[in-house]
């Protein structure tokens, strides 16, 4: 069976999705990546879908479980290089994505994510900081 | 018999353009401003010559009939030219029906001595102009709506240009209502144009849109979803007040949605979101 | 309307969804029908092979070149021979759903469509059809 690879850079996970996803690569894209940030602890998650002409509800619901899951395991996760007919498609769908995050491109989302983390690290020291 | 009538009128052809000519330029529907009488004797000589030749080979019974192909051809080319020449219906209309008066005359004059064969001759020849005549409305509305398709396309692709206002920032001034179809296009090239300039925020002013309803609340928002999607921020501007005012009356949600009355304000914000800043050069720093 | 052309094939498990797809997108290519009615198309179409595999274990569907008034279409039937769907009306809103998904399915695929006809009888089965107009 086919195999998305999952790469990590830094703090992050990455993943880009080059074929079209049948329903049962993208559970398992899920769970893989679910793992993965488990494991290695990843403060953030990028999924590149610019190589994606279809994303139907069951595909748009499997990017939402696994922003949903990685949140859980404290990861913020941002959906990079989606297609403007496939954008325009999942709003007339009606599945907004909502409480997922987007970017441009894999540069912007990878700023987005650095934003994100910063912040919360941010937090973290003040937190200490009136600990003390 | 019918041989008769076709040979008749073909060696009566002359005289057939003669009073065709006369009860065309005697018509108050003659417009000398479209076309000169020249061309339109050129115009009305060449369907004279092609109708008698179908004539000729032809069945004056059988309007259907393959043989009046060329005819019907060469009529719906005329009426074609007429509807973009700007000719209404009824002077296109009588164009072709002030034949019937010139071929029943001759036909009168060839069979005066016979009333039943004139009335028979005569019903066929009108129902063939009639036929021509409806040859002739059916191309002449084709005409005008091939017009009106080029301009809808026209319309559609002027309509929805998208300025880039600063690096990273788009605009698209809407104007003109905003329905389904036109929200397609408005969609599309928006999002293409993020893609294309890489922008973060794009802005949709609606100082254009004459009213506002829960339709087209329903493709404003729909526009800014898929804008998110694709990871980028819209703001709507442009609101008037009486929008303002029928969006709460209506009871329209607009509250996840960035509105700003203006598109100078739209602008500030999209600025104040990338970290940018417009000052005033001081002046005085610089007669020092 | 008249059918210029059409092509037929089962749908039995998950793989010939995507071989399907691919063929949805040579014809929508060959009528020259704009991508983004291409994506919604094979979204839609998408939905309804999945549903098919899910709740009727599978089926058939018809591709058709279709022209009316003037302009050139897709129509795809998919029909199955499973339980059928007790109540449409229900089954036609959102957020309505049997099985564990978002059940945005039927009334999305719906949305995404010019045309869209659903029959079913419940023990036999379900048959719908739909239609993308190239420019609608």
């Amino acid at each position: 069976m086919d195999k998305i690879p999952i790469l990590k850079i830094g703090h992050f996970l990455m993943v880009a999705i080059q074929v079209d996803l049948y329903d049962r690569l993208a559970l398992s894209l899920e769970s893989d990546l679910v793992q993965a940030v488990s494991k290695t602890g990843a403060k953030g998650v990028l999924i590149d879908i610019s190589s994606v002409s279809i994303v139907d509800s069951f595909m748009g619901r499997i990017l939402g479980n696994i922003a949903g899951m990685s949140k859980v395991l404290d990861a913020e996760t941002v959906i990079v290089g989606m297609q403007p007919a496939v954008a325009i498609t999942l709003v007339e769908l009606g599945l907004p994505l909502k409480g997922v995050q987007t970017a441009l491109n894999v540069e912007k989302g990878m700023e987005l994510l650095q934003k994100k983390i910063q912040f919360t690290e941010e937090e973290e020291i003040d937190d200490d900081s009136t600990l003390q | 018999m019918k041989l008769d009538t076709a040979k008749l009128l073909q060696k009566r052809k002359k005289q057939i353009l003669e009073l065709w000519m006369k009860n065309q330029l005697v018509d108050f529907s003659l417009r000398e401003d479209l076309m000169s009488n020249e061309e339109l004797t050129v115009q009305s000589e060449e369907l004279v010559n092609i109708l008698l030749q179908s004539l000729n080979n032809g069945n004056l019974e059988d309007v259907q009939s393959a043989s009046f192909e060329p005819l019907y051809e060469v009529l719906e080319t005329i009426s074609r030219s007429r509807a973009k020449m700007g000719y209404s219906p009824r002077e296109t209309g009588t164009f072709v029906f002030s034949l019937k008066d010139a071929l029943l005359n001759v036909l009168q004059q060839e069979f005066k001595n016979d009333p039943v064969l004139l009335l028979e001759e005569s019903l066929k020849v009108s129902k063939l102009i009639d036929s021509l005549g409806i040859v002739t409305f059916e191309t002449f509305i084709k005409g005008r709506e091939e017009v009106i398709l080029r301009q809808t396309d026209e319309i559609a692709e002027i309509s929805t240009p998208v300025i880039r206002v600063w690096d990273g920032i788009v605009a698209l001034p809407i104007i003109g209502t905003l329905d389904s179809s036109r929200t397609q296009v408005v969609m599309e090239n928006l999002l293409q144009e993020i893609v294309a300039t890489s922008s973060s925020i794009a802005i949709l002013d609606i100082s254009g849109v004459p009213a506002v309803d829960s339709l087209v609340a329903q493709h404003l928002i729909k526009t800014v979803s898929a804008t998110r999607l694709m990871g980028a921020e819209c703001i709507i501007s442009g609101i008037r007040p009486e929008i303002a005012q029928t969006v709460v009356h209506l009871g329209i949600d607009l509250s996840g949605i960035v509105t700003k009355a203006t598109l100078a304000s739209a602008l500030r914000y999209a600025f104040s979101l990338l970290q940018l800043e417009v000052r005033k050069l001081n002046l005085k720093t610089n007669q020092l | 309307m008249i059918v210029l052309s059409s092509d037929s094939m089962p749908i039995m498990k998950e793989l010939d969804m995507v071989v399907f797809r691919n063929r949805l997108k040579e014809f929508a290519v060959k009528i020259g029908m704009s991508l983004v009615n291409q994506t919604k198309l094979i979204t839609a179409a998408s939905e309804l092979s999945r549903n098919m595999l899910r709740y009727a274990g599978g089926g058939n569907v018809l591709i058709e070149i279709v022209n009316a008034q003037r302009q050139n279409g897709l129509r795809l039937t998919f029909s199955d021979t499973g339980p059928g769907i007790p109540d449409i009306d229900k089954a036609m809103k959102d957020g309505f759903s049997t099985g564990k998904s978002l059940g945005l399915g039927l009334p999305g695929a719906k949305r995404l469509v010019s045309d869209f006809d659903i029959k079913s009888t419940v023990g036999k089965g379900t048959t719908i059809t739909i239609i993308k107009w190239k420019n609608g």
